[in-house]
């Protein structure tokens, strides 16, 4: 029963296989599994580990449970839609269930654009498994060939007889059928197969969200429940010595206060003061009077980085990768251009605030509703801070809004369980605005020198890019890294990548497309610089730049030129524009996406407006189009909001800590988005992250074209614009 | 503790409130009214947007106690069954993204329609610039805006 199958970075070593039940309700339950142990197929020792169900009822319904979370990327619909396409049956007969935090059901993350490729084959082995079944059963019960049969809407139709037979009514034979060999399926994976994938779906949410159901973390109500605020040094890292609990305890509503000792990781439990009190609100107004005396380590800021910054760019750095002979080059290069790039901090600010409700059951069991983007870690955690093993401890997922990479650290959810255990009560924890933003894992701030040397043809034969970047104890902190084999590497001839790190105490983590996110506006606004230096034109000097490859680049140069032609074309590139207007190009690829945007920007002074952006996104097949489109309109909204906004940090602590602070984008200077997919035969991979990157760079780009300033820090204000 | 009786999606509930503690609260904490969301508590992002008199208003600074005798609409009351032409206009764009800010934004958007039945890009702009969405679905909150007045008037009517 098994088969060879690709993981997820396309290499084929899990082995699959299907598995059928029928449930003592008539309901017949198909379940992909997976051997973690790649060798297990052969001793015949595979353990049943379902990545996914799919249920099918006797009244017709198909169940199909949902096993990521969701926080407005779109999984919970366009997987099942997989499922539904390969199943064929109709989308109105589908339900969708979500899971629990539960190993069996394999990796539970939201994160890295990987739940597509991640998912891709089990959604379609499971669909295909039970069409197989089904169709099987049909055959039997009419004494016919499979192939004679054929299913559409739910119902198995007999050819050359015209017979019909509804799913709900072969449930019981198919059970008696062995599952078929995962190896045996045909699966769909072209668009031209497709009926239901690529149209537009909307959420399955969508009644609840639209009539405000309770359906996020922080909506859960559970009988005899508290809430708690938990105030942490606004210093990172800095430790409550005392506090004066004993006159907070006191205050109207408040039952608990106390200190909690915490440990040293920042993305574990982070020390600080809890209040629990009967109402939120009770509990944050007693936060006001709270005094804490707190035992700090640091006061960094965010100029004594730039100080360093500075001081390091005139050192070599460490040489993390050097093709051919970079400064050889430079010196029979016709032309030299040098530009120096900086990005400050950036919190996530998702509109939900973090927030955990926690339940200590009489029995010990510990349950969790947590809006978490990897509820399985969360579990962990747990189960190592507070000493309670990890199979008493069970996690709800529930509606996430919003991530963006905040919710991949879990120190709001290892706080909740400290504070109801110590309370012996059901607690929700609720950060304020002010605690989110303050307590951050902020996008890192970066700085980049580069230096690229031209040809007498104008092409690029040399490339040096100095990052300076952050770390702590000498290594890079989360989101702070760069591949070396990252776009351009591998296709400029002698190319060196050159690093130095500035120590810090502020907490960093992914932040939507981490690393790729700041870089690309570092160095798709210079490769603009560089083309003009060379007197060539940004787009003709980027397909250039993918037309030759020196030894093994990361992406598929044809699909990255794919996405330039394309948005190129549709923004009718290189036509006549007005005074004070201009169009701006920019690529990227990551997370093995493909993205390039035109942006059409008007500025009036130091105001700009973007007017439009024209994208083109390859990354395979689009499943919903609906959700797909969203998250290139959002990615560009966040994209052009992100041009606005900075966390600066001064004595150690963030300084901008609520919305009046972080001039995030609104409805009115909301562009146009027109979204082009190419739809290649290509595997589909995560969209959740590579339309974001190249957004900045093309507003910057756009900005040049129109008004001749070039913008080389973030956030453009620094640069004379603001929106 | 002082005691208000609020009017809410039709209903009179009489509660003890702590005194100042804005209507939001009262709505999640009291009543478990949750579809009025917190994000920012200082007035400046919608998400506890609230009709009161069918004005938008930001449930968020305003005192609980302030609010008896008025009409308090929340994203649970908007209508029976989810069936407002702009709850169904924003199903069919499939506005939502993560959905948090979207309650804000539909009681919003009930108010522009019912000042004014056939709303432009601009007089949208001015009426939604009060609610954040940090996931970025302005451009359907537009479209859904549009096409929940085609079915306000289709229905002939009353939004
Ligand atoms: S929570 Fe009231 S306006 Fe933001
Ligand atoms: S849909 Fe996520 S904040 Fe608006």
């Amino acid at each position: 029963m098994n088969a060879q199958r690709r993981d997820d970075r396309g290499n084929m070593d899990r082995r699959a296989f299907l598995k059928t039940t029928l449930l003592a309700s008539g309901a017949l339950l198909i379940g992909v599994g997976s051997c973690g142990n790649p060798n297990a197929g052969k001793t015949g020792r595979e353990t049943w580990n379902p990545n996914l169900y799919v249920r099918i009822d006797p009244d017709g319904t198909i169940t199909i449970v949902s096993k990521n979370p969701d926080a407005g990327q779109g999984v919970k619909t366009a997987f099942p839609m997989v499922v539904a396409e390969c199943l064929e049956v109709d989308w109105k007969d589908v339900h969708v269930e979500q899971a629990p935090a539960d190993d069996r059901y394999g990796r539970q993350a939201l994160g890295g654009s990987r739940g597509t490729p991640d998912g891709w084959d089990d959604l379609r082995i499971a669909g295909t498994g039970a069409l197989y079944l089904l169709m099987g059963a049909a055959a039997k019960e009419w004494g016919v060939p499979t192939s004679e049969c054929s299913a559409a809407s739910g119902v198995i139709t007999h050819e050359p007889s015209g017979r019909t037979k509804a799913y709900a009514s072969l449930l019981e034979t198919a059970a008696t059928l062995p599952a078929p060999e995962v190896s045996e399926l045909k699966l769909k994976s072209r668009p031209s197969e497709f009926k239901l994938l690529g149209t537009f779906v909307p959420g399955v949410d969508n009644p609840k969200i639209l009539t405000g159901q309770p359906i996020y973390g922080s909506d859960i109500r559970l009988d005899g429940m508290l809430y708690a605020v938990y105030q942490k040094c606004p210093v990172f890292g800095g430790k409550a010595r005392s506090a004066n609990l004993e006159h907070v305890r006191s205050l109207p509503g408040v039952t608990h206060a106390f200190i909690v000792p915490g440990t040293d990781e920042y993305s574990g439990l982070q020390p600080g003061v809890a209040i629990v009190a009967e109402t939120f609100w009770e509990a944050n107004s007693a936060r006001e009077a709270l005094e804490v005396d707190w035992e700090t380590t640091h006061a960094d800021s965010s100029e004594g980085y730039a100080e360093q910054a500075k001081t390091l760019a005139a050192e070599p750095g460490e040489t993390l990768r050097h093709d051919g002979d970079v400064d050889a080059t430079f010196d029979r290069s016709v032309t030299i251009v040098e530009a120096s790039y900086h990005y400050p901090f950036v919190a996530h600010a998702t509109m939900e605030p973090m927030n955990c409700t926690a339940l200590l059951h009489e029995s010990g069991k510990l349950e969790l509703w947590a809006p978490s983007q990897n509820p399985q870690t969360q579990r962990k955690l747990i189960s190592q801070t507070l000493g309670i093993p990890e199979g008493r401890i069970h996690v709800n997922q529930v509606r996430i809004g919003g991530a963006f990479g905040r919710r991949s650290r879990l120190d709001f959810a290892v706080e909740a369980a400290w504070i109801a255990r110590e309370t012996g009560r059901p607690v929700q924890l609720l950060w304020t605005r002010e605690d989110d933003m303050a307590h951050d894992f902020y996008r890192p701030a970066g700085w980049h020198h580069f230096k690229a040397g031209l040809s007498d043809e104008g092409r690029m034969i040399a490339f040096d890019h100095h990052f300076i970047t952050l770390g702590m104890g000498g290594k890079t902190v989360s989101g702070a890294r760069l591949s070396a084999n990252h776009y351009p590497a591998g296709l400029v001839p002698n190319f060196r990548l050159r690093q130095s790190i500035i120590e810090t105490h502020v907490p960093t983590g992914p932040w939507r497309s981490p690393g790729h996110s700041a870089y690309c506006f570092a160095y798709q606004s210079f490769f603009d610089e560089v083309a003009l230096a060379a007197g060539r034109d940004p787009l003709e000097f980027r397909l250039d730049l993918l037309s030759q490859s020196f030894g093994k680049p990361q992406l598929d140069t044809e699909r990255g030129s794919g996405t330039l032609r394309v948005a190129a074309e549709k923004a009718g590139w290189g036509r006549e524009m007005e005074n004070n207007r201009g169009l701006g190009i920019a690529f990227h690829f990551d997370h093995r996406g493909y993205a390039a945007h035109v942006a059409e920007v008007s500025i009036d002074g130091d105001r700009f407006t973007l007017d439009k952006v024209y994208s083109a996104v390859d990354v395979g097949p689009i499943l919903n189009l609906s959700g797909a489109k969203n998250q290139v309109e959002g990615a560009v909204m966040d994209g052009l909001s992100t041009t606005q906004l900075e966390t600066t940090i001064a004595g150690g602590s963030a300084q901008q800590t609520n919305f009046h602070a972080h001039p995030m984008l609104r409805i009115d200077k909301a562009p146009e988005v027109e979204c082009h997919f190419i739809q290649s035969d290509n595997s589909p991979t995560g969209l959740g992250e590579p339309p974001f990157a190249p957004v900045a760079p093309a507003i910057a780009n756009a900005i040049f074209a129109a008004s001749g300033t070039r913008i080389r820090e973030l956030p453009f204000r620094r640069s004379g614009f603001i929106l | 503790m002082p005691q208000v009786t609020l009017k809410i999606n039709g209903t009179e509930h009489t509660l003890d409130v702590a005194p100042n503690m804005p209507l939001l609260w009262a709505l999640r904490d009291k009543l478990n009214l949750t579809g009025t969301k917190y994000s920012c508590g200082i007035g400046v992002c919608g998400a506890c947007t609230v009709l009161v008199d069918g004005a938008p208003t930001r449930s968020c600074l305003m005192p609980a106690t302030t609010m008896a005798d008025r009409e308090i609409t929340t994203i649970e009351g908007l209508s029976a069954d989810g069936n407002h032409p702009v709850q169904k206009a924003w199903n069919d764009e499939d506005v939502p993204q993560c959905g948090y800010c979207q309650g804000g934004q539909i009681l919003a958007a009930a108010a522009l329609l019912e000042q004014n039945p056939k709303p432009d890009d601009a007089d949208i702009d001015r009426a939604m610039s009060g609610n954040l969405c940090r996931c970025g679905t302005y451009i359907r909150i537009r479209k859904a805006i549009k096409r929940a007045a085609q079915y306000a008037a289709e229905e002939g009517g009353d939004v």
